[in-house]
């Protein structure tokens, strides 16, 4: 179960012709494939294509309608080489997944892939984490595209433009025997928008039709002599075959503009800043209208060379508009226009910074310093440009952390009180929630190598001297290579670290998709595999399984075992338990609906005593849950804000635990409200009450009497 | 051929919000308005990791359908947010619409800023070892200053209020600002349409809408909350009279009330006595902190301190405070019970042998602190932490048993040390005062680095020691005052007191030799 449902959006796939579908872009991208006859689907979810992923889950009854085959694959490598389907057969395949860091993991099945050619539409939809909230390395999958001959599609970012790139994608793959990849940036992926529906078509070809007729072709196999053979291919047959299909359908897009002594040249993907620069700049509407001629790089690689001549023939000056580093368009475009003897001076990153987001400002200003270089009459009065600098006050910063409740927190909170004891180690992460764990309060961690490479990356420290390193994996990672990259490997290096498998059922970080490990019965998959028996299946001796993260003294016992043992071989620790995202998606509607049926329902939550906070936070930094704050303190005498639970809080427990195994303070307390109590709870209550609140009366009258102190007896004091 | 001159743009928006407050319901709902009235709108956001507790924005924008339709040219819209190019911003928390600030998105010729008053702290400020809280103020003097418009109210309380959410709240206060050519018949409907929680959604939004346009008057940020259920002090009212009446005879006017503060708290923490010993140490300084040409600070601080420090957080006291009668309705309004629910709580004590041997004798209790054979079983039986349930008559009797031997308090060991340790502190605050009213503050407000238990507690006393030698050392040195700030700042700074190290090295640079340096540490030079 994911994260998000998508069973309204998933209606929106069945919409006809001519009809109006509203949504998400990366929806109107899985809407476009059902459009284009596609036959099979892949993919690996990871932002911003974990959406695309869920529906398709989701939409499991409508492809089954249109006999379209979808595959949850076990990585981006894995889906890649699915594509090896579309190799002998006319079959039209797509695959989706997070880049650069899912191109990096699928670039030897790609590599491979592009080598042998297609003759079925393969298209590969990257949705690009790059710039503003991006989790990854700052990297652009162009060099893919270019290293490995795919072409490379960059659409204007709008519903209509994504749409068509999906079908022309399949087409342009077609008709050069090239795989392409389609290329969509973090915020296209999630606009929100609208186009006209075609209908639903269901393959010419299928997969059935595929088996039935087995084909083979060793001139498609990478293998000499062929794989020299296909070197040449590329560029004697496929890049001609492709230029000529954009050409023909005109999928760069040229706009006239009244100033045509210059132009820009721009990757579709930042049309719409492009658009909204030159609009503050007075030179165009808000319907894109432009004063200044446009060049639209629809497709970015491979570039048209005619097109670009054309372009730039009478032109003073051109700005390459490219994001990211190397400025790979840019020297493109000077080596055809060297070639061509046009003279016309090519600005770009000397206007543009040379790395980082070209957002809505950083455009602004490289379009104002392009036209003062290149045309300085067409400026506006300086007066009419907005201001952009006012020194910012003080705010704080606010990193991703653990959710409420997560079973994550509990083990970070576990290595911090080891470290205290054994001292600081060095720890390889690795990608998924648990990479939270470098930031603050933990501050835990060294690295992070890859998705399923904590282990891997901390290999080289294997056989030290100087103690043991700790590993962190999460299920994700572990089934997604982690299992023979760090695991089996580890056992066959006789590797003496530990390992740390962090097991919350889902792949949370990408939205809560299900995995082999996952305790779901997933109607449509193969779940509840166990990651112990697979790691003892590969050799480790030493396995520990902590079922319950929020024992905190457990969990600080297990790794301290870990890290002292005197045996030899990988320690694993598998540290399960259900991430609190999804278990409360699943059980909070449940609650509700005891709680409206009238049904004793016993809710649990923290709270800590003001009276008895003296605001030192210390339970704050080794626990940093969101529900966990501060309030300024009610006590008059004092200065510190005092600790606080909110009503966000969900009763894990850790505070509590945490308290006790860090000895932090007396200052938490469990509260169990006991809703719709029966007979007996009220009986007990109401008993237990009476005479609670009797001693209490005593107490306090006892003490209302209590003998002048030994002060004015005569004792000495000190 | 462009026209410029058309001068319809479209109208846009930001959502500043953190993940989990709703931005994307909101945005959900602007959407759905904007396109059942005749909008065309345009919206967009970065999820990801910034979803789990990060800062994230939405963005919108929205342009007439029929403008369109009369260019015949869909609009092309802008995906992310721009300096001078917004309309709208809506925070969701209060140093949100900071962010905003920060990034540009708010100019006076155009932005209307919707935000909500109140705070959700950073983990730096909460995780701060004192008060990291950063100062709002700036933030509402900027956006006062760079706003067309500034509309601020704690929506939180409001929200709280209707058993609604914040997205509401703000969307509420979104029509009543009209910034939006919608009707605020349009907006409701749009909540009805999205068919989740639309009840108290409507509530939220009602009351939201009125206090936007100004009418419902502004709920203030509840900085000053009042102690709730503040301990009655048990002796007889006449016996609170005289000690009023003794206070007010023998401190200045300025100083009353929180002399009087601490005396109350004294009373409630051992008994009438203990409060007069405390008005006594007092009245004994109190001709050295008026000679000096000082303020009554001095004397105010003093006595905060010096209440803090007599009623120091031991085994007793917790007992004391737990088995209250207030406590339990404290309880009850902390975790928002309704009067038919049943409250039991589980508090979570870990006393350990030193715990223990504090409220013995001081000779019993160092005798079993260093006699191995005493300790180790018992160290053995406190390992794992309680769970005591107050409300349950077991857990009632413990906790009233531990709390009754504060009668014995002042035969404990732990009392003697405290005092002890009081007395010398109060020498030196003697004569700091002899040196300046600057450098007795200092040595005053070390204090306060005393707090917390267990391990924590250590902490706090190894630095106050630290601080009260530096004093010792240097106390008349001519930066004094600033020095010994900063050290009670660096205290502060961090858990392994190395911020401390570093400045009292600084002050009083180390012998060559003396180097602390393991020898197996390499120091590896940071790029």
């Amino acid at each position: 179960m994911a994260e998000r449902t998508f069973v309204e959006e998933v209606k929106k796939l069945r919409l006809g012709e001519g009809e109006t579908f509203q949504g998400e872009g990366i929806l109107a991208v899985t809407k476009a494939l059902l459009q284009s006859g596609v036959a099979y689907v892949g993919g690996y979810q990871g932002a911003p294509i974990s959406h695309l992923m869920d529906v398709l889950a989701d939409a499991q009854p409508i492809l089954e309608e249109l006999g379209v085959h979808f595959e949850n694959n076990a990585s981006e490598a894995a889906a890649a080489a699915m594509l090896a389907a579309s190799v002998n057969y006319p079959l039209r395949g797509a695959v989706a997944w997070k880049s650069t860091v899912g191109t990096n993991v699928a670039s030897d099945a790609l590599a491979n892939l592009a080598s042998g050619g297609v003759t079925g539409g393969a298209l590969i939809i990257v949705g690009e984490d790059y710039g503003d909230g991006s989790s990854i390395m700052q990297e652009r999958t162009h060099a893919f595209a270019m290293k490995s001959q795919i072409w490379l599609l960059d659409p204007r970012p709008n519903l209509p433009s994504i749409v068509k790139a999906v079908e022309h994608g399949f087409a342009l793959s077609e008709a050069s025997n090239t795989p392409v990849m389609l290329e969509l940036r973090i915020r296209a992926c999630h606009v929100h928008g609208r186009f006209q529906t075609q209908a639903n078509r269901s393959p010419d070809f299928t997969i059935d039709d595929a088996l039935a007729n087995p084909v083979r072709d060793t001139s498609r196999i990478v293998l000499p002599p062929a794989s020299f053979q296909h070197e040449h291919e590329k560029v004697t047959t496929r890049w001609p075959a492709a230029v000529h299909y954009i050409k023909q359908h005109g999928l760069n897009e040229t706009f006239p503009g009244a100033h045509d002594e210059i132009g820009l040249i721009l990757q579709g993907g930042l049309y719409n800043s492009v658009i909204r620069g030159l609009e503050r700049l007075g030179l165009a509407d808000t319907f894109g209208n432009s004063r200044i001629p446009l060049y639209v790089l629809n497709v970015t690689y491979p570039l048209v060379d005619d097109e670009l001549e054309a372009f730039c023939a009478d032109k003073r000056a051109v700005l390459m508009i490219e994001e990211g580093q190397p400025d790979y368009l840019e020297q493109a475009l000077a080596s055809i226009l060297r070639r061509a003897d046009i003279t016309t001076r090519i600005h770009g990153k000397d206007v543009l910074p040379k790395a980082g987001e070209y957002n809505g400002q950083v455009m602004l200003r490289g379009l104002r310093d392009f036209l003062s270089a290149a045309a300085p009459d067409l400026l506006p009065a300086p007066e009419a440009q907005p201001t952009l600098d006012i020194p910012p006050p003080a705010l704080p910063p606010r990193p991703p952390g653990f959710c409420t409740g997560c079973p994550e927190r509990p083990i970070f909170t576990a290595m911090k009180l080891v470290e205290r004891e054994l001292g600081p180690r060095h720890v390889s992460c690795d990608i998924g929630c648990h990479l939270f764990s470098i930031l603050p309060p933990f501050n835990i961690g060294n690295t992070t190598m890859g998705y399923g490479l904590g282990a891997s990356a901390a290999s080289a420290f294997h056989g030290s001297k100087g103690g043991r390193a700790i590993s962190v994996m999460g299920d994700g990672g572990f089934w997604h290579n982690g299992l023979t990259n760090g695991v089996a490997n580890a056992v066959y290096n006789g590797d003496d670290d530990v390992l740390l498998i962090v097991d919350n059922y889902y792949s949370a970080a990408t939205g809560g998709q299900d995995l082999p490990s996952s305790r779901a019965k997933n109607p449509l998959r193969h779940t509840n595999i166990p990651i112990e028996q697979a790691v003892k299946g590969v050799g480790v001796k030493w396995v520990r399984v902590v079922d319950h993260t929020y024992d905190v003294q457990r969990m600080k016992n297990t790794l301290t075992e870990a890290l002292t043992t005197r045996e030899k071989g990988p320690k694993v620790i598998i540290a399960q338990s259900e991430c609190m995202l999804n278990k409360q998606r699943r059980e909070k509607p449940k609650v509700r609906q005891a709680l409206k049926e009238g049904k004793r329902t016993v809710r649990q939550r923290f709270g800590v005593d003001s009276d008895t906070c003296t605001g030192d936070h210390a339970c704050i930094r080794i626990s940093g849950c969101p529900s966990l704050s501060i309030r300024p303190n009610p006590d008059p005498l004092r200065e510190h804000p005092v600790a606080q639970v909110d009503n966000t809080c969900v009763g894990c427990g850790l505070c509590g635990e945490a308290a006790h195994a860090a000895v932090l303070c007396p200052s938490f307390y469990r509260a169990d409200v006991i809703s719709h109590p029966n007979r007996w709870d009220r009986l007990l209550h109401r008993w237990r009450q009476g005479l609670i609140q009797r001693l209490q009366a005593w107490r306090e009258k006892r003490l209302a009497q209590l003998p002048p102190s030994a002060h004015l007896t005569g004792e000495p004091h000190a | 051929m462009p026209d410029v001159n058309i001068a319809t743009r479209p109208i846009t928006l930001a959502i500043m919000a953190m993940g989990g407050q709703g931005g994307g319901v909101l945005s959900d709902w602007i959407i759905h308005l904007a396109e059942s009235n005749g909008y065309l709108a345009q919206a967009t956001s970065v999820p990801g990791v910034a979803q789990r507790t990060g800062a994230t924005i939405y963005y919108l924008e929205l342009f007439p359908e029929d403008e369109a339709q009369r260019a015949g040219q869909a609009p092309v819209l802008a995906l992310m947010p721009s300096p001078g190019d917004v309309d709208i911003v809506l925070a969701a928390e209060f140093m949100e619409a900071g962010r905003a600030l920060e990034r540009g998105l708010v100019t006076p010729d155009r932005t209307t800023v919707i935000a909500s008053s109140h705070r959700v702290y950073g983990i730096t400020e909460k995780s701060a070892m004192g008060d990291g809280i950063l100062d709002p103020e700036p933030v509402r003097e900027q956006l006062r200053q760079n706003a067309l418009r500034f509309i601020e109210f704690d929506m939180e309380a409001t929200a709280r209020r209707q058993g609604s959410v914040i997205s509401a709240v703000l969307l509420g206060a979104l029509a009543g600002s009209q910034t939006l050519p919608f009707p605020r018949e349009a907006f409701e409907q749009a909540i009805r349409d999205g068919g989740i929680g639309v009840t108290a959604s409507l509530r939220a939004f009602e009351e939201s809408y009125r206090q936007a346009q100004g009418r419902a008057p502004h709920a203030q940020p509840d900085t000053t909350s009042p102690r709730p259920g503040e301990a009655a002090p048990r002796p007889e009212a006449s016996e609170l009279v005289a000690l009023k009446a003794e206070i007010d005879a023998c401190f200045p006017e300025p100083a009353r009330e929180v002399i009087h503060q601490g005396a109350l708290r004294l009373i409630d923490y051992q008994d009438a006595a203990y409060a007069s010993e405390y008005l006594a140490l007092l009245q004994q300084r109190l001709p050295l902190l008026q000679q000096e040409a000082c303020d009554h600070n001095l004397l105010r601080e003093l006595a905060r301190h010096l209440a803090l420090w007599l009623s120091y957080e031991d085994t007793i006291r917790v007992a004391d405070l737990k088995i209250r009668r207030d406590r339990a309705d404290r309880v009850r309004s902390e975790v928002k019970a309704d009067p038919d629910q049943i409250v039991y709580t589980a508090e979570f004590m870990h006393p350990r042998v030193e715990e223990i041997c504090d409220t013995l004798p001081p000779g019993l209790g160092r005798w079993v602190l260093r006699t191995g054979w005493v300790r180790r079983p018992l160290a053995k039986l406190t390992e794992r932490g309680r769970r005591i349930s107050p409300q349950k008559l077991r857990g009632f009797l413990l906790l009233m048993s531990v709390a009754s031997l504060r009668r014995w308090r002042r035969k404990t060991l732990r009392y003697r040390e405290e005092r002890e340790r009081i007395d010398a502190w109060l020498s030196a605050v003697d004569r700091a005062l002899a040196i300046s009213p600057e450098v007795a503050t200092e040595v005053i407000k070390a204090q306060g680095l005393i707090k917390g238990y267990g391990d924590t507690h250590l902490r706090g006393l190894k630095n106050f020691d630290t601080v009260m030698q530096a004093f010792e050392h240097h106390g008349d040195a001519s930066d004094a005052a600033t020095r010994l700030r900063q050290l009670r700042s660096a205290s502060l700074a961090d858990e392994k007191g190395e911020t401390l190290k570093q400045r009292v090295g600084e002050w009083q640079p180390t012998k060559p030799g003396q180097s602390e340096e393991d020898p197996a540490r390499i120091t590896i030079k940071q790029l």
